[in-house]
């Protein structure tokens, strides 16, 4: 029956391929733990700034996939009064705990994040906060440097967006669009 | 044999389906560190209405307290149904850290000066620690200022003092529904008569219910455990409402209250008016939150 092991030739084949596959996926995706998400509202009457240090964040430089994961309790301002009405009046984190962003680089194929240098990127995907997603494209910078990649990035959110109501009588107090700053070390994802 | 291939193709399917669609979000929550989630703001202020809520001054914050209380709703005409009459509480609570307030008041009702301290022992959380309650600890002692009601015997400064202990056990039930149990103890060093006890033993149950983002509806009420019953006071457990209202920094707080106190002795202890009788005072309590560093 010499058929027979010609196909678990094939099957053991198949089995280490798969295997080799997954080492390989694991070589392309980088993680960070505590990446750092900030923002500011700026108005002549108030300025609010809270940072978040835990933000987890993967990226697959390979198919250019890349995913955002925080606690909006995590956000932390330099007022105590702020906090609590940023959670409580406003995101309501006690419904919604997380913000997420699920989405891509644009034109992947036309980087090359193995090599050292720095990438001017464009990413667009699905930005959840609130109980809202909505499709966001934002650009940002990836500098890659002995094996790690510092990503950065600045845009605005709208709070209307996302449902997040702010009421007229602080109106003058909080901006229209608030202006958010992304700040990640990526590191070569090891699974535990 | 054809299981076998079909096995085969199975995994090489797989394979290829792994590549494809990665859910990269779902592998972050395997990846992310596991986190403990502190339950906060089970209560928009330091009150619940009358008595102490499980929230307390942040580290570096001051809240200053204006609370009022008129005179009862059964006073009629004559006493404009109660507006005429005012007690006062007026008072400074400052946070040392973020589990330790220490505050100093005055109220008019029996020229008490008051004193106390809040102190946090757990906080309710989720995650990676369960814990499903928050505890405080709170202690007040009062110092009643008037001139002695008797002048000619003989008079001690300890006689002008009360003290107040509670166990502040909260749950922030969702973001709507908060509630509170608290044990209370307060201790008399002067009471009226020798059939007063100088210990009275008082549960308190406390609650409040999210009705917008700035509006809540509050509901206090202490059930007084009294062993001998003074002869010549009815007194009667307190029961409160009111209603929250918060504004950035400020919270206002207005409430029906068969009580007149504002300081644990006086709205627990010393309580003799009655809902059913009409001894109903309106009130608020306004608050002010000063961020100092």
């Amino acid at each position: 029956m010499k058929n027979h092991h010609i196909i678990y030739a094939i099957f053991f084949i198949s089995i280490i391929l798969s295997a080799n596959q997954q080492t390989a996926t694991a070589q392309e995706k980088y993680v960070s733990k505590n990446g750092h998400i900030w923002f500011y509202s700026q108005t002549p009457l108030e300025t609010i700034e809270a940072h978040n240090n835990q933000v987890a964040t993967i990226i697959n430089i390979k198919t250019g996939a890349i995913a955002f994961d925080l606690l909006m309790k995590s956000f932390k301002f330099k007022k105590a009064l702020m906090e609590e009405h940023f959670n409580e009046n406003y995101v309501h984190s006690e419904t919604y705990p997380k913000c997420t962003f699920s989405g891509k680089i644009v034109d992947i194929n036309n980087f090359n994040l193995t090599k050292n240098g720095k990438y001017k990127v464009e990413v667009e995907g699905d930005l959840t906060m609130h109980g809202v997603t909505k499709k966001i494209k934002q650009t940002g910078t990836l500098e890659v440097k002995d094996d790690k990649i510092y990503a950065t990035s600045k845009f605005d959110v709208k709070p209307e967006d996302y449902n997040i109501e702010i009421p007229k009588l602080v109106r003058d107090k909080i901006a229209s669009t608030i202006e958010v700053n992304v700040d990640i070390v990526y590191q070569l994802f090891e699974k535990r | 044999m054809k299981i076998l291939f079909s096995i085969i193709f199975l995994f090489l399917l797989l394979n290829l389906k792994g590549r494809a669609d990665e859910n990269l979000l779902d592998e972050l929550d395997s990846i992310s560190e596991p986190k403990v989630e502190y339950e906060t703001s089970a209560f928009k202020t330091t009150r619940i209405v009358s008595g102490h809520s499980i929230q307390s001054m942040k580290e570096g914050e001051l809240e200053f307290r204006i609370s009022h209380r008129f005179g009862s709703v059964n006073s009629g005409v004559d006493g404009f149904w109660g507006l005429d009459q005012s007690t006062i509480f007026l008072s400074l609570e400052y946070g040392i850290t973020d589990w330790l307030e220490l505050g100093i008041g005055r109220t008019s009702n029996e020229k008490t000066v008051h004193g106390f301290a809040k102190i946090g022992l757990l906080k309710q959380s989720k995650g990676e620690v369960n814990i499903p309650v928050s505890l405080s600890y709170f202690a007040s002692a009062g110092i009643n200022t008037m001139s002695w009601n008797d002048p000619k015997r003989e008079n001690f400064f300890t006689s002008r003092l009360s003290f107040t202990h509670q166990l502040l056990i909260a749950r922030k039930f969702n973001e709507y529904f908060s509630l509170q149990l608290t044990p209370t103890l307060i201790h008399l060093n002067l009471v009226p008569t020798a059939l007063d006890d100088n210990d009275i033993f008082a549960l308190g149950i406390g609650g409040r219910y999210k009705i917008t983002n700035r509006v809540s509806l509050n509901m206090e009420y202490f059930y007084v455990a009294r062993p001998t019953w003074n002869i010549e006071n009815d007194f009667v457990n307190p029961l409160s409402i009111g209603v929250d209202i918060e504004t950035g920094g400020h919270v206002f707080q207005i409430m029906l209250s068969n009580s007149l106190g504002m300081i644990e002795k006086h709205y627990i202890a010393d309580n003799t008016g009655s809902w059913s009788k009409g001894d109903i005072h309106l009130g608020f309590n306004i608050s002010r939150v000063f961020t100092l560093y």
